[in-house]
């Protein structure tokens, strides 16, 4: 996807809205105007189905029980109604919250903001490909744990998490496991990620949906221990009060058929990118390292350091390529990125990352621009660190 | 042959201002994260700025004092946890999103016409340590507007904060935060032609917000996610045609013609200073859930009180702080909108004298 004359390979941030979702979307920006929760009249009740059937694509990608899932305004609620509302349904029993350094920063901050309510956060390290190591996670593992909160692909460098033999570790010890899978759902198969965890949260705009929106799965037999996010009307099973938007859950839902569609060939995608990307870095003159595993890993990321140089005077460099050097969120921000340092990367080359993201709308040629762009780029900015 | 919906029930949500239509369909096309730095990014963060200039002019604030949230509810929540839970008070016929979090030793009662009472709230606000008062401006259910510039007053007289709820009355009467004397104020675009999904707390200047939720940096760090661009657009869109809901004059002659019709001892709060785009209506011995059932066969879309939890009849604690007590099952709400003409109330007028009949007739 090319935006004006530069081309859009920040996917990781944001995706465009897939022409079916906007196409659902319509309806609901037009007629169809009525309040979801309005149970007298017809505006209400065909706002109401709309959200049933955008509910139903979202649990069906998952394959759970579309009752189990919640509406929200995007994964940062998600992530703070699942973390903070178990470690408030929990306050009579606290314990360990525990997660992960590499986590989003909504992420972190619900785990810290447990220990309000009695609990003791614990944020484990990960080893230098990113994935956190089993045997930190077992040796953290308390009887008195509450909560494990891990992601399922890191938003910033792409790993993917052991989630299956995470699982198993807390399932052992009866203790709740939650995952962030706004980066991974639509992405890779995520069908067996609910048997494996409690708690689920996604987000519409990572898959094709629009902003604003996102999901919680709760298992069934953890939704009384979770204390309500939003109280008011008692919307989303009195989890999470609030008038929905229908024009947004109808978008999501799509966005989340369209992605289950098209998931195989989605990945392909990703795969050969992936390898043209590596293959062209690899051409270039000087010295780059892949951050975070390469097997273990969303093959639409390719998060990398540059030697010589850093991100600052890259990007400068780049205006015709929309990257990132890190989450959007924290974009802002100065300093290297925490995830990176997380790592163990070296602070000059944390700061001479760019996360290069593919998606849907990439294609060969859009690639080989890109490529050809940050070979410039890469010159131009190392001409200027060395003639300093 | 089906009629024609007519809609009637715009305090629960209003169609879709064609300027905000239009907004949201040019943020379709926006594709950058608006947290992003390269150029789509900022694209989004200059459209989003854009209202949020918008909206602080609307309120007489500065951009900074505009925080876009995911509706009223969430705005609500917001302002009100400023304080600590026993520290909250809030009239008795606040909505539910306000009074969830309000002990309920700290309601404040209203007069028999559904208005805050002065009176009693001062002595209960005078005695309690500084905390939070929350009053909404226009009552969702019966439209009497609530003394908030006084209640403002008398509530910073003794040290406490002031949050206004003022959903229901957004861009019906002019709201400046100073002038209201409100700390903290909540606005949803959904009822005033805008999408759902999207509303805002608008905050005092240099007032140091504690965000409900945790994560990112949006929002200057008081409402982290990801902001909702195509509904911050629609807000933005249906702004540019606000004042077709700020005409009070052209809701007067239909208020003035059901009140006619049903009489004026069975409308609630009657004798308040009133919205006249909302009414709660009682059919003597009927109740609303046979009425709504009758009214949606004749394809007249009304409610009975807020539109929430589904199946759920909410609403009612509005009537019953009022004192009607089981009564208060026999009220429906009718709300009216720009598009709301004299013929539509006269359809709906004809309807309600239908049920009334037929239920006489079976009694």
């Amino acid at each position: 996807m090319r935006v004006g004359n530069a081309i859009y390979m920040d996917y990781q941030s944001t995706t465009p809205l897939d022409p079916a979702a906007r196409e659902v979307m319509l309806p609901f920006i037009g007629n169809m105007f009525g309040n979801p929760h309005s149970s007298s009249h017809r505006f209400g009740w065909e706002a109401e189905a709309a959200v049933d059937v955008a509910r139903g694509h979202v649990a069906r990608l998952l394959d759970v029980d579309p009752a189990q899932v919640f509406f929200t305004s995007g994964a940062t609620e998600s992530n703070n109604m699942a973390i903070k509302g178990l470690a408030l349904g929990r306050q009579d029993t606290p314990g360990r919250i525990i997660t992960v350094a590499t986590e989003h920063s909504c992420v972190l901050e619900s785990a810290l903001a447990s220990a309000a309510f009695g609990h003791e956060p614990v944020i484990l390290p990960v080893q230098p490909n990113g994935l956190l190591d089993l045997d930190v996670l077992e040796a953290a593992l308390t009887d008195d744990t509450v909560l494990v909160s891990v992601m399922a692909v890191n938003n910033e460098i792409g790993v993917i998490q052991p989630l299956e033999e995470i699982a198993a570790l807390a399932k052992a010890r009866g203790i709740a496991l939650h995952c962030d899978a706004a980066q991974a759902f639509g992405k890779l198969p995520v069908e067996t990620l609910a048997a494996q965890c409690d708690l689920i949260s996604l987000s519409g705009h990572k898959i094709y949906g629009p902003k604003g929106i996102g999901a919680l799965y709760v298992k069934a037999d953890i939704q009384r221990k979770l204390a309500p996010h939003m109280s008011g009307g008692g919307q989303e099973g009195h989890l999470r009060s609030g008038t929905l938007a229908p024009a947004l859950c109808a978008g999501f839902g799509k966005a989340a058929e369209v992605a289950a569609q098209g998931l195989e060939q989605e990945m392909a995608r990703a795969r050969r990118h992936f390898t043209q990307l590596m293959d062209g870095l690899e051409a270039m003159d000087g010295t780059f390292h892949l951050n975070g595993c390469e097997d273990q890993r969303l093959k639409s990321n390719i998060n990398v350091s540059f030697e010589g140089t850093d991100s600052a005077r890259l990007m400068a460099n780049l205006r015709r390529l929309a990257v990132s050097s890190g989450a959007a969120c924290a974009s802002a921000k100065e300093g290297p990125s925490y995830v990176l340092e997380a790592l163990g990367v070296p602070p000059g080359l944390a700061e001479a990352s760019l996360r290069i993201g593919t998606g849907r709308f990439t294609d060969d040629a859009q690639v080989a621009d890109a490529l050809s762009y940050i070979e410039d780029a890469l010159a131009k900015s190392r001409k200027r660190t060395w003639s300093k | 042959m089906t009629k024609d919906l007519l809609y009637l029930d715009y305090a629960a949500t209003t169609p879709l201002a064609p300027s905000a239509r239009a907004a949201m369909e040019r943020g379709f096309d926006m594709l950058g994260n608006p947290s992003s730095i390269h150029r789509a990014g900022r694209a989004a963060r200059d459209a989003i700025n854009a209202v949020r200039l918008d909206l602080a002019n609307h309120f007489g604030v500065t951009q900074g004092q505009v925080i876009f949230t995911s509706g009223g509810t969430e705005a609500n929540a917001l302002a009100l946890h400023q304080v600590q839970q026993e520290r909250r008070f809030a009239s008795a016929i606040e909505h539910e999103a306000v009074l969830a979090w309000v002990p309920e030793a700290n309601h404040l009662p209203v007069t028999p016409n559904g208005v805050l009472d002065l009176e009693a709230a001062e002595a209960k606000l005078s005695e309690a340590e500084p905390g939070l008062v929350s009053l909404m401006a226009a009552n969702n259910a019966t439209g009497a507007r609530q003394p908030v510039e006084a209640a403002a007053k008398l509530a910073a007289a003794h040290g406490h904060l002031v949050h206004c709820d003022a959903v229901q009355a957004f861009g019906k009467i002019p709201l400046d935060l100073a002038a209201l004397g409100a700390d903290f104020l909540t606005v949803s675009a959904h009822k005033i032609g805008g999408p759902k999904g999207i509303g805002a707390l608008i905050v005092k200047d240099g007032f140091p917000l504690q965000s409900l939720l945790r994560g990112g940096g949006q929002e200057r760090r008081r409402r982290p996610g990801t902001e909702n661009l195509i509904g911050i657009l629609g807000l933005g869109g249906a702004l540019e045609t606000i004042e077709r809901y700020g005409d009070m004059a052209q809701f007067l002659p239909l208020m003035e013609q059901v009140i006619a019709h049903v009489g004026l001892q069975n409308v609630a709060a009657y004798g308040a200073e009133r919205f006249p785009h909302i009414l709660s209506i009682q059919m003597p011995g009927i109740k609303n859930q046979l009425q709504l059932m009758r009214f949606d066969l004749d394809g007249i879309c009304v409610s009975a009180g807020s539109a929430c939890s589904s199946g759920k009849v909410a609403g009612n604690h509005v009537l019953e702080a009022m004192g009607y007590g089981d009564r208060s099952e026999e009220f429906i709400r009718v709300s009216f909108g720009p598009e709301t003409t004299q013929g539509d109330v006269a359809r709906f007028l004809a309807a309600w004298d239908k049920i009334q009949n037929s239920a006489k007739a079976a009694a």
